[in-house]
């Protein structure tokens, strides 16, 4: 009884895991690809932090 | 080892996991030769587009290009210096959105890189330029 419990832990373990890898693989990293745009686009308009007046949204 | 251990380890290996996945949303490698050397012709470009953005001849797209929206703002002896301007633009925000993609080992993302892009420069473009809205409207800022 205990041991079959602890396979089903254990199935159930790597079946999750497995989603995880699938969902890394799939998944756009939203969040970071703003950032890394940030980044690019304050570089290429000159735009510091700081010297530029709030824009109006 | 019983259930209890072996569920406690079946925790672990998933937050281990969680907290991959979580490292890996972090940041996007943006640090390549290529994508450095693409950052500085447009930065170089950037001198003689910002005046046309200004004026309204050039607007951002809403797909993460720019566009010549208005050709009667520039003088006629400079429309084909103009166009060339915004082709070699184009050239090179497709070669970013291609190599930031690869950078990271996903080319595949090259669309959502493009769309993340589009939005990003819209969001900091200064006041008075233009930029096309979702239905392909031009908006003034």
């Amino acid at each position: 009884m205990q041991s079959k419990l602890a396979a089903l832990f254990i199935a159930l373990g790597c079946t999750l895991t497995l989603v995880s890898c699938v969902t890394i693989n799939i998944y756009f990293p939203a969040a970071a690809a703003e950032k890394a745009a940030d980044r690019i686009i304050d570089e290429v308009w000159q735009l510091k932090k700081g010297d530029q007046p709030a824009a109006p949204k | 080892m019983n259930a209890m251990t072996k569920l406690r380890v079946s925790m672990f290996v998933l937050a281990l996991t969680a907290a991959g996945q979580a490292l890996a949303q972090a940041n996007l490698e943006i640090n390549t030769p290529a994508i450095a050397g693409l950052q500085a012709s447009m930065q170089q470009r950037h001198s003689q587009l910002a005046g046309l953005y200004a004026s309204g001849a050039v607007g951002l797209t809403r797909d993460g290009n720019v566009a010549l929206r208005d050709a009667n703002a520039v003088p006629l002896a400079q429309r084909q210096q103009v166009n060339s301007l915004v082709a070699a633009e184009n050239q090179d925000r497709a070669a970013l959105y291609r190599e930031v993609a690869r950078a990271n080992g996903k080319p595949e993302w090259e669309n959502d890189i493009r769309a993340t892009f589009a939005q990003r420069w819209i969001q900091k473009a200064q006041p008075g330029w233009y930029y096309q809205n979702t239905s392909g409207v031009w908006v003034r800022m």
